[in-house]
């Protein structure tokens, strides 16, 4: 597929939002909000920023890699994935059902292709990211670790133990990226646990700090692709990027409601009358 | 057979840091991480020479656990250093998740486990690092018993591919396995013939069971002794071709009696040839500041402990 234009990218948004509300209605179960509103950041990286090779390597020797860390958001990368041609779009319907490759959370143990490392017990992707970018340092291979983390995760210790030693190490050759929504299962994350600044926490801990809004394509590509201009300058990189919570479905914004709750079949309806079938639905 | 006996001891931790040093000069891809405790895991020499391939990770071991998974992308070979405390219950769920179910080609290897940390006392005296790892699904768990069988494990598993746990210890302990012997993980080691009564041992207990054997020798009780090194996976046909013989078990770790070698074979035996089992374990407690062999004495893990289990089980047998 040749480079996909800001349309395209937009389409495909819309496309994989569909899928993303059609799996987890299908099995009445999983994380709408935050896939919802991660489509655009799933999209701009896979179908404009990764360097991709054809098929799927679990090295990923020469290509850019990407890991989820908070991966109850499985229904955004499945999609993704599946749209990017890591696996036939019709198995996205198998979703969390018995004998399915694409588990609830994200896992390599049933050979899905586009996964490298299980994910769902949260805070442990940013360490797995930086020990693959080191490998590929080790392996004199250029090209770069992503990694999406939320931003109620950054109450786990080991995002902190990570964050101290990318910089330390100089791990540059990584980017890192928060979904920055607020929201998290109990409620906004700064009645639950707050972060306060967390730009600043960030900043001291040695990283470039970079912030766009998440759910404005044209500002996700313009991010990441300046996020790539700051690797290999010593440091790491992380984006703090501002979505809202199940963003493209009206009644699924601006609350914590819907992180991990199926629409009914009414509530189905509602969502995809909001978003277009660019693509044909799998 | 080989009588065995010693003339010199040593830590095993010290086989180990000399097995890894010889690893990281015949595999490139060999890597290692350590958490803050390069001496106590003897990793100096792997540091200096193969100072790229070495990772300081300061005391973090949960980002340790992690770091390891992803250095496998993109082949290395992990092998993670620090106490077997900090090692396993620290960092299980890092282990379950990012190595085990994803099957991650790393080397967790731990030291000071057991009682025979001594003086640091119960905080760090790991004892149920073995169950808690091998009920991991495809996880192998290896128990080596002296310096010589902890180099020839560590060298091993450079060349074993998958998750995998590596106990040594603290203590200066005989060393009384040849360094030539050879060393297959997953393939028990029968040390001494006998007839009366099978006894089962893994790490420094492989010692405790030799001075046992001597002991019960002199009483007229014939045992065979046996290291398990490999917990998992077990070497199931070992285990019932020695008890279809002697009719009897004894088994010997320095570990909770629940979760650990013991467990693995009264599991065996009871579903594929029942037979009288007796345990020489800690009895589900903690333990404490001492010297590894007041320790020993105290928690119930002496030769003479030993001695004892093997008469009880011989008296069970029909």
């Amino acid at each position: 597929m040749s480079q996909p234009n800001l349309n395209q990218l937009e389409k495909l948004a819309s496309q994989i939002r569909r899928d993303i509300v059609r799996m987890v209605h299908a099995c009445q179960s999983g994380h709408p909000g935050g896939s919802l509103g991660c489509a655009d950041y799933f999209v701009a990286l896979y179908f404009h920023i990764l360097k991709r090779n054809p098929g799927f390597s679990m090295d990923g020797t020469g290509e850019d890699i990407f890991f989820l860390s908070n991966g109850h958001i499985s229904p955004v990368w499945y999609a993704t994935l599946a749209r990017a041609g890591y696996f036939d779009e019709k198995e996205l319907a198998t979703f969390r059902q018995l004998n399915s490759r694409l588990q609830g959370h994200p896992a390599t143990h049933e050979g899905l292709p586009g996964i490298r490392v299980a994910s769902g017990s949260l805070g442990q992707g940013l360490s797995v990211a930086i020990g693959a970018a080191q490998a590929k340092k080790l392996n004199n291979d250029n090209s770069l670790v992503y990694v999406l983390m939320g931003d109620g995760e950054q109450q786990e210790g080991q995002v902190w133990e990570a964050a101290m030693y990318a910089p330390h190490h100089k791990v540059d050759n990584l980017i890192a990226t928060i979904d920055y929504n607020g929201q998290q299962i109990d409620g906004p994350v700064k009645d639950i646990m707050d972060l306060r600044d967390l730009k600043a926490k960030w900043e001291a801990f040695g990283w470039e700090v970079l912030e766009f809004n998440g759910n404005n394509m044209k500002e996700v590509v313009a991010g990441l692709e300046r996020a790539k201009t700051f690797t290999g300058r010593g440091k790491p990189v992380v984006n703090l990027m501002r979505t809202e919570m199940g963003y493209g479905v009206d009644f699924m914004m601006h609350s914590h409601k819907w992180h991990g709750v199926a629409p009914n079949d009414e509530q189905l309806e509602k969502a995809l009358a909001q978003l277009e079938e660019t693509l044909g639905d799998y | 057979m080989t009588k065995f006996t010693f003339t010199e001891k040593k830590d095993t931790r010290s086989g180990f840091g000399v097995g890894l040093h010889e690893l990281g000069k015949s595999n490139p891809n060999v890597v290692a991480l350590c958490a803050d405790l390069i001496g106590s895991l003897k990793m100096g020499d792997f540091k200096k020479e193969f100072p790229d391939r070495f990772f300081q990770v300061g005391i973090a071991e949960a980002n340790m656990m992690g770091l390891a998974a992803g250095l496998t992308i993109g082949g290395k070979i992990p092998f993670t250093g620090t106490f077997a405390n900090f090692s396993t219950g620290r960092v299980y769920d890092q282990i379950r998740q990012s190595i085990a179910y994803s099957h991650k080609n790393v080397k967790i290897c731990a030291s000071h486990a057991g009682v025979t940390l001594g003086e640091d006392g119960a905080t760090h005296q790991i004892l149920e690092d073995i169950g808690m790892m091998k009920m991991l699904p495809g996880m192998t768990v290896i128990v080596p018993c002296d310096y010589n069988q902890t180099k020839a494990a560590t060298v091993a598993l450079g060349n074993h591919h998958g998750p995998a746990y590596l106990r040594f210890g603290r203590p200066s302990w005989p060393i009384f396995m040849a360094p030539d012997r050879p060393f297959t993980i997953g393939k028990a080691d029968k040390l001494i013939d006998g007839k009366d009564v099978s006894i089962f041992a893994c790490g420094h207990m492989v010692w405790q069971a030799i001075e046992a054997e001597a002991a019960l020798a002199e009483k007229g009780i014939s045992a065979e002794v046996i290291n398990i090194h490999t917990i998992k996976p077990l070497d199931v046909e070992a285990v019932l071709e020695s008890v279809q013989k002697t009719g009897c078990a004894v088994t010997c770790e320095e570990h909770q009696i629940n979760g650990g070698l013991g467990d693995s074979i009264a599991q065996v035996l009871s579903r594929h040839y029942p037979a009288p089992v007796e345990m020489v374990a800690v009895n589900d407690s903690f333990g404490e500041s001492g010297t590894p062999t007041q320790l020993l004495k105290k928690y119930g893990l002496a030769p003479e402990n030993i001695v004892s289990a093997v008469e009880k089980v011989i008296g069970r047998k029909k």
